[in-house]
């Protein structure tokens, strides 16, 4: 700035003369972020509904005759330790190491399948014995809540394989640890909504 | 009830459609469609001989620009509006004919598809293009920014809400369209009651639609928080800017309700499941409950970018700060809160009790409260002020005026026992009308007006706009008048045919009144032409800041560079370029920098276009097609992510050729 002065007043600087671009991806986790509230919404009204219909059996069977806590836990179980192997990608790419990070993804996106795996198993179980989501406003709705977080689950492992080819390609470049960092927001997202679902759904129903 | 076609079987190659989905015993549609084809003929012919398909496709199509993008959403809601406009004087033709045994010109089928067409068409592909346009236009410039925060997804949101209006009109002339009433309740937009095609392409239609709309409000959002010029606290804002800020929370925190109500809806029609069906344990008023917990915030969606408009140009023609600054923030976050607190004022007559339909009915009138501090802060904005009566101001003056008395109906509406005698009748009609014409569509028109310099560097022609005007504001109050006095008398809103002769003047009236706009409409279109003929004698000459404004959009030439700002301004107080210029700043006009911005791309009109064969492959059932044209999608989508160049560099010599050129053209000035 200038240090002569016309007038008593300093003069006051209008424009930026030496100003540098955004970085690269410099809000793309805050627009993440609100991307993920907005999800957390849907899920929102999927739990309302089934707040409000999970009672409505139709004479049809209830929670009580359908779940197996046992299949739940190990299902739980599965999501919950892909979580944590996540988080061990994570660190890897903190380290800077991509094959670590590629390991652990990788096994990740088997806990992945496995959660999966399960899911379908069980749902293609009460489709079988006719609890299908279309014998009673219950399983509608219960069908609706776990299958979207399914489709969730599916869509964050078709994202997990497209990152992988990815770092293979480019290595960890700043893109792709912004897009490791998104899809852990995803995935741990997903890791709380099935924790919703399973004390809400799963333990609740059984309890109730 | 009579259902009037069976549903059609369903092959493997073509699902439902057959030429029975063609409706050529429609003497309307045959028409409107020859006219159609003949117009898009002759468009396409023009395009084609003057050789603008390169053009179009390089410079707006595959555009990530805000400044473009934002045209091109008020092209689409003003093509929109035209259809929309359309439904509306038919339906204004069809009441006034229907008395003494007549049954109009319309058959039930139809005009219950006009309506339907009519409200989904005004509220999702004319007034939500139009403010996303002007937010996505004038917010970037407003706070300094050179685009928005994911141009790629602006560019991407854009198609998708092109997409959900082109499988909307393709309604028009394949299959049919819902007749169901804008929010489609359930049962009747049950499989059950709607087994035909019309539910799914409203459902289809609005889908995407709505992926493009919440896109495009996490951009916004991001764009507000992340890209503000330096010394720019949310404090000093502009006014527009922070009615757009809410608006857009309230559009990410709504839209994903509506999708979810939406795929609910779909599921109960495609599935089988029982959410809103009458047996099994369903519950239809839950739908009711969840569309209208999206559609309440929708309204100040579309109403608070605009108060922001009304703010800038009240301040702007009366040469002052805008009064009460702080408290018309304040009062447009309370809005933004208080929207999500009275739903269930749509439905009082559901039977949820009194002290349910208490609480909503002093919500509802605790909201006009900040709304009519407000109005006050306009009146005081102009109070003593030298105003200028230029078009943008009348525009606001006419909103202050018109949207009062619709905020007074709807104060009586939120009474729960006056609400039992005004329910579904067309008191309700004239009311949202009074309000969203009279505040909307006002507030977009003020905006154009104001605007438009910026936007093409020349003023848009007084004399029409001044017919334009009063045809709008006097045929808006002959149209609706005798909807208010017909509403007191019991008449119910989507009636076809009426029997009580006594009526029937009230309608003739309303129709001379929706004609009397139908002039405004006309107006206009012969405003925008006769500006753009005459554009060179209406030319800003004053260097990009014809009205004397105070904020930073008018800091910049008109039309903007692609580049916005050659050097990002520095803010120090509100209404900022007021302030500059107040304080005697200096343009640089040396020591121009590389400008880094975003790359075009064709991926969003692609990707947005496998969307509406997909849901187009949806509405008839073409499961094959589905499925190819999902697969493309997602495909597509991840090929996009491979792609990582995806900026350049504008070179300093480009920036010093047009600053040059400016300095050149403010020196003349």
């Amino acid at each position: 700035m200038s240090a002569k002065t016309i007038t008593a007043d300093a003069p006051v600087r209008f424009y930026d003369l030496d100003e540098h671009a955004h970085p690269e991806g410099h809000s793309t986790m805050l627009g993440f972020w609100i991307y993920l509230m907005s999800d957390c919404l849907i899920f929102a009204i999927l739990f309302a509904c089934y707040a409000v219909l999970g009672g409505s059996y139709a004479a049809g069977p209830s929670p009580k005759d359908l779940f197996d806590l046992k299949l739940i836990a190990l299902n739980t179980a599965m999501l919950l330790f892909s979580s944590i192997t996540y988080g061990f990608a994570v660190l890897q790419m903190q380290r800077g190491k991509v094959k670590g990070v590629q390991i652990w993804l990788a096994i990740t996106g088997l806990f992945g399948l496995a959660f999966l795996g399960i899911e379908l198993y069980e749902f293609h179980h009460l489709i079988e014995i006719g609890a299908g989501p279309q014998r009673s406003a219950f399983l509608s709705s219960f069908f609706t809540l776990v299958g979207t977080h399914g489709l969730h689950v599916t869509f964050g492992i078709v994202w997990l394989v497209t990152l992988m080819v990815q770092l293979s390609k480019r290595g960890l470049i700043a893109a792709n640890k912004r897009r490791v960092m998104c899809l852990s927001m995803f995935w741990h997202f997903l890791d709380v909504v099935w924790i919703g679902v399973f004390t809400f759904v799963y333990l609740m129903g059984v309890l109730r | 009830m009579t259902i009037p076609h069976p549903a059609p079987e369903t092959g493997p190659i073509l699902g439902k459609l057959s030429m029975e989905a063609l409706p050529l015993h429609e003497p309307i549609l045959v028409a409107t469609f020859i006219g159609v084809v003949l117009g898009g003929i002759a468009v396409l012919g023009l395009i084609t001989k003057f050789r603008l398909w390169g053009y179009l496709w390089k410079d707006w199509f595959t555009t990530v620009d805000h400044k473009r993008i934002g045209i091109m959403y008020m092209i689409l809601g003003l093509v929109m509006f035209l259809r929309g406009f359309a439904d509306a004087i038919m339906m204004r033709l069809q009441q006034a004919m229907a008395f003494g045994g007549s049954e109009g010109y319309l058959t039930p089928h139809h005009y219950d598809q006009v309506f339907t067409a009519h409200g989904v068409i005004m509220i999702f592909f004319v007034a939500m293009p139009f403010i996303t346009g002007l937010m996505n236009y004038v917010v970037p410039l407003q706070i300094g920014a050179r685009d928005v925060s994911f141009p790629f997804l602006n560019n991407f949101s854009f198609w998708m809400t092109t997409a959900g209006a082109v499988l909307t009109m393709i309604s028009l002339f394949v299959g049919e369209y819902a007749q169901t009433g804008w929010l489609a309740y359930p049962p009747l937009s049950g499989i059950a009651y709607s087994p035909n095609v019309g539910v799914d392409y409203y459902i289809w239609g609005l889908q995407i639609a709505g992926v493009g709309t919440t896109l495009s409000g996490i951009n916004l959002i991001v764009t507000i928080l992340k890209l503000r010029a330096p010394g720019m606290g949310l404090m000093k804002m502009p006014v527009f800017t922070w009615t757009s800020l809410c608006a857009n929370i309230l559009i990410v925190a709504s839209f994903p309700i509506l999708t979810a109500t939406l795929v609910l809806l779909s599921l109960d029609r495609y599935v089988g499941t029982n959410f809103f069906t009458n047996d099994l344990g369903g519950s239809p008023m839950m739908y009711v409950n969840l569309i209208w917990i999206w559609g309440h915030p929708e309204v100040y969606i579309l109403v608070l970018p605009l108060f922001g408009v009304f703010s800038e140009v009240t301040s702007t023609f009366s040469g002052k700060k805008l009064f009460g600054y702080t408290s018309m923030v304040y009062a447009t976050i309370c809005i933004t809160i208080l929207s999500y607190l009275v739903w269930l004022h749509h439905f009082f007559t559901m039977g949820s009790g009194a002290s349910v339909n208490s609480f909503f009915g002093i919500t509802t009138m605790v909201i006009s409260i900040p709304t009519g501090a407000k109005l006050f802060n306009w009146l005081f904005t102009m109070y003593r002020g030298r105003i200028r009566f230029e078009l943008p101001m009348m525009w606001t003056i006419a909103f202050m005026l018109t949207f009062v008395i619709g905020g007074m109906t709807g104060v009586l509406l939120a009474v729960p026992p006056a609400d039992f005698v005004l329910h579904n009748s067309l008191f309700l009609i004239a009311h949202f009308h009074n309000v969203i014409i009279g505040g909307v569509l006002f507030g977009l028109f003020a905006a154009i007006n104001y605007w438009w310099p910026k936007a093409f560097g020349y003023k848009l022609d007084v004399f029409w706009g001044k017919i334009s005007f009063w045809c709008w504001v006097v045929g808006f109050w002959v149209a609706f008048t005798p909807l208010y006095i017909l509403g007191l008398m019991g008449v119910t809103r989507r009636m076809r045919v009426f029997d009580d002769p006594s009526l029937q003047i009230w309608f003739v009236i309303a129709g001379i009144g929706a004609l009397i706009v139908a002039a405004g409409i006309g107006a206009m279109l012969v405003q925008f032409a006769v500006s753009i003929w005459r554009r060179k004698e209406l030319r800003d000459t004053t260097g990009g800041d014809p009205w004397d404004g105070r904020t930073l959009e008018w800091a910049t030439s008109s039309p903007p560079p692609d580049y916005n700002f050659a050097f990002t301004p520095v803010i120090h107080d509100l209404d900022a370029w007021y302030d500059m210029k107040s304080r005697g700043h200096q343009r640089p006009t040396a020591g121009f920098r590389d400008i880094h911005m975003p790359s075009n791309t064709g991926t969003g009109m692609i990707l947005s276009g496998f969307c509406l064969v997909m849901g187009f492959a949806l509405v008839w059932h073409i499961w094959w097609l589905v499925a190819l044209s999902f697969a493309a999608t997602i495909v597509g989508a991840i090929y996009h992510t491979f792609n990582y160049k995806r900026d350049f560099d504008i070179p300093a010599a480009t920036v010093t050729a047009v600053e040059d050129a400016r300095t050149r053209q403010l020196a003349g000035a």
